[in-house]
């Protein structure tokens, strides 16, 4: 460990490994923070564990992430695993805390590729026991083996939600039913966009075998599904909706949620970053240049923290970034960047080629962004329902801030993570303004909680 | 330019003092305008520690403050909301004998002029009061009476009322230029202007800003005094706690969080209008507050913010008219603790306008005092 390093990478996913492994080759000193245990991030989670019977269900998208990790593993890096930072000051000084023990480390430059989060889906029944994520659940296969317990429901929408279907099958686990919140005027309105989408072809076919294994595995499939609700007393034990006007009911002991995932940017937010909304998917993203800049010096981002736009972009995007960022600490001449950089993007264009498709093929359900029940509830930390946030609003908040002084959503330990969004859509809805307009919540430190004693001991650096 | 609209009296600034002189001249029957560049209460008055403390005040500010308190125990009848009230008493800690000597010679000085609220208590009388103190202090000064609120809560309630009385608010509006033209004052904010013969400086720690454009100045220092709050814990204390020389000060609010501050400074960004936590300060405090409470060692923290506030040279606040001009009344600068005065504040500025003269002796407010 030192004081001060020329670049701390912040997640060990692919953008943070790519640009580790670029950095260390360019010689800057560097130093990798991550939270989980084992480097991967959540697409390669627990990549260096994983048990060899799993590797069918799993796939070979999943296992290109080892010659990533052993390549990290060999390189100059200092790396740190299970690393929790809550606050990033404007000078840089980075505040970690790792084995109970609050310490700082400064840097040159920072990189933020901390990936994302799934999109919270508030619906009434979502906080039983039972009720999660899909994604959360395909990491609990990837990096414990587990399954969830059938019979399983999936709903929502998103191409994670297809590869969680396919995960579950190839498992044996008991999925009963298939419950998408889109349907095909999705697939119209996405039509226009699959000619540039061929460019990464290989996505469309992964993604038509993964179609074509849930539509031949005889699962109920329901679109356009409405007024999601979640039944059960003690844990979930049905979903009910609406599907072409009809009412149904599918008996469940797992209900797997997806929406979509949102990049995750308390980190850039905190450090002021300029941010804009992208309307197609309904989430904020950091403003970057081409190679990851922000808007604030020192501060680059990689990765799905930036946009979601999957592994191999971030990986590509991890790249890039250290040669910007080698350039900016001198190490690289402008020519050296552009000759690096050149290849580099022309991957990562052809990669991205597939997003406008993607992105439109499966948009977030209304219901999960504006919930129209007043009982769900939309603040987990301080429950907070949605009736009690259009309260707020009704008395003249116009902001997710003025909403968080009047009612305390978002003052819990998530720091607004699960219902800064919502809120803000249910202020847009009910001025009828772009969300672009209604902004977002402040983040304030600590960003993770810490204790008064791990603070009381906190190491510092001058 | 457009849209003119007249009105009595115009208060710039939507923080607390001014939703709290809008009131006042909104029960007066005047046609009041609130212009808030920001959001109303979005600084120091939504977001400070909510201490009402008359205990170790600044002795100027002690009869428009137990004014206050009196208007705080009834603070539902003027707003419509309880405001988080709480009436737990405060207590300022002696940590050893030269605190002691200190804080009995603060007690002694306030009752010399004939007040009583201030008393000294032993360190056993402490204990009863902070069973959770042990014997990590020696005696202290409390305020019985004194106690807490909830900031953002008293915010909307001043605001919510003064509306329903009649006053109007625009928010997100900045003054640029205030004129005078044919008697009435001219507020010109973005593309329109708004008039009035009245304005009110409610401007908190840009208040001098303001100053300035009717030809009245003050200097004023801005400064973000930070604050942070933990996860929720039992019950374990009732009044608010200070210390006669160590930065502590803390309170546990209804909902079982801890309020820490005590006068610990945050960083303002270049614009000036914008916080950053130092948490080398929040070490400190840390630092403080587990030396005093052990237990709380566990505890997570789980936000830290900041409030910019107006500091004038001698930490009173500015409340009167001003002085190039007629029609022209100050009320900002309030150095951190004007939370606590706003009811009387408001009242004051109020009677000035409506009925030409306050129940009190402002000589220690004037702007014109630093010249």
């Amino acid at each position: 460990m030192k004081p001060l390093y020329d670049l701390v990478i912040i997640g060990a996913g692919p953008a943070g490994l790519a640009a580790a492994v670029t950095a260390s080759e360019y010689g800057l000193s560097t130093m990798v923070l991550d939270e989980q245990q084992l480097p991967g991030g959540q697409i390669y989670r627990s990549i260096e564990k994983s048990v060899p019977e799993n590797a069918s269900a799993l796939g070979k998208d999943y296992f290109y992430g080892e010659n990533l990790v052993q390549e990290f593993r060999r390189s100059r890096v200092d790396y740190l695993s299970g690393a929790t930072i809550w606050d990033i000051g404007r000078d840089l000084t980075i505040g970690y805390l790792a084995d109970e023990q609050a310490r700082q480390v400064r840097a040159k430059h920072i990189l933020i590729a901390v990936g994302a989060m799934e999109r919270p889906v508030p619906i009434p029944g979502w906080t039983l026991p039972g009720v999660m994520g899909a994604a959360a659940a395909d990491i609990l296969f990837k990096s414990c083996d587990m399954v969830p317990e059938g019979p399983v429901v999936l709903a929502g929408s998103g191409p994670l939600l297809l590869l969680v279907a396919c995960r579950l099958l190839d498992n044996g686990v008991n999925v009963a039913g298939m419950v998408e919140t889109n349907g095909f005027s999705d697939n119209l309105k996405a039509l226009p966009y699959l000619p540039r989408a061929l460019r990464a072809s290989h996505y469309l076919i992964k993604g038509l075998s993964m179609r074509w294994k849930v539509r031949k595995s005889d699962i109920p499939i329901f679109q356009k599904a409405v007024k999601l609700r979640i039944e059960g007393e003690d844990s979930a034990t049905a979903l009910c909706f609406e599907s072409r006007g009809k009412a149904q009911r599918i008996p469940a002991r797992t209900v797997l949620l997806h929406e979509g995932v949102v990049p995750s940017l308390q980190l850039t937010r905190l450090l002021g970053c300029e941010h804009q909304w992208y309307a197609r998917q309904r989430y904020w993203r950091p403003v970057l240049g081409d190679r990851g800049q922000t808007s604030v010096s020192g501060v680059s981002v990689a990765g799905d923290a930036g946009g979601i736009f999957g592994a191999k972009t971030a990986e590509t995007a991890g790249k890039l970034a250290a040669i910007d960022i080698a350039f900016t600490l001198q190490v690289l001449s402008a020519q050296e960047r552009d000759l690096a950089a050149y290849p580099l993007l022309k991957v990562r264009d052809r990669e991205m080629a597939i997003r406008p498709f993607l992105d439109t093929l499966f948009p977030p359900g209304h219901e999960a962004l504006v919930p129209p029940n007043d009982e769900t509830l939309v603040c987990r930390c301080e429950e907070l329902t949605a009736g009690q946030i259009r309260e707020a609003i009704a008395l003249g908040a116009l902001s997710p801030g003025q909403v968080k002084a009047q009612t305390r959503s978002g003052m819990g330990p998530c720091q607004g993570r699960m219902c800064g969004l919502t809120i803000a859509e249910m202020i847009a809805a009910s001025r009828q303004v772009s969300l672009a307009d209604v902004g977002h919540l402040r983040v304030r430190p600590p960003v993770k909680p810490i204790t008064l004693g791990q603070l009381a001991n906190l190491e510092v650096v001058e | 330019m457009s849209g003119e609209r007249t009105f009595d009296t115009i208060v710039v600034g939507g923080g607390l003092q001014g939703c709290s002189v809008a009131l006042h001249l909104a029960r007066e029957g005047q046609r009041v305008l609130i212009i808030e560049r920001d959001s109303c209460g979005q600084h120091a008055s939504g977001v400070n520690a909510g201490g009402l403390r008359r205990l170790n005040r600044l002795v100027e500010e002690i009869p428009l403050s137990i004014a206050a308190q009196e208007m705080w125990h009834d603070i539902e009848n003027l707003t419509g909301s309880d405001c988080g009230f709480r009436p737990t008493g405060q207590v300022r800690i002696a940590g050893n004998t030269e605190d002691l000597e200190s804080l009995e010679a603060r007690a002694q000085k306030v009752q010399a002029l004939g007040y009583q609220h201030e008393e000294m208590i032993s360190a056993e009388g402490l204990r009863r009061l902070v069973p959770a103190i042990g014997n990590r202090g020696v005696g202290a000064l409390i305020c019985r009476g004194d106690g807490f609120a909830d900031p953002a809560l008293t915010c909307l309630a001043f605001r919510l009322r003064a509306e329903a009385l009649g006053a109007s608010i625009r928010q997100g509006v900045a003054v640029t230029r205030i004129e005078q033209q044919s008697g009435d004052w001219r507020v010109y904010a973005q593309d329109q202007y708004f008039s009035a013969p009245v304005i009110v400086n409610c401007a908190g720690a840009w208040g001098d800003r303001i100053a300035a454009m009717v030809g009245d100045s003050s200097p004023l220092q801005k400064e973000a005094l930070a604050l942070m709050v933990t996860a929720r814990t039992p019950h374990f204390i009732d009044p608010v706690i200070g210390h006669a020389s160590r930065k502590l000060s803390f309170k546990q609010m209804a909902n079982g969080t801890l309020v820490i501050g005590g006068a610990l400074k945050a960083v303002l960004t270049e614009r000036q209008d914008d916080t950053l936590i130092d948490f080398r300060q929040m070490k400190e405090s840390a630092e403080t507050v587990c030396s005093f409470f052990p237990f709380l060692d566990s505890l997570p923290v789980v936000r830290c913010w900041a409030g910019i506030e107006g500091m004038t040279p001698d930490r009173l606040p500015i409340i009167g008219p001003g002085k190039k001009s007629a029609g022209v009344f100050h009320a900002y600068g309030f150095s951190a603790h004007g939370y606590q005065l706003a009811p009387i504040v408001g009242k004051v500025i109020a009677d000035i306008i409506c009925k030409g003269s306050a129940a009190f002796d402002l000589d220690a407010f004037r702007i014109d005092r630093f010249n």
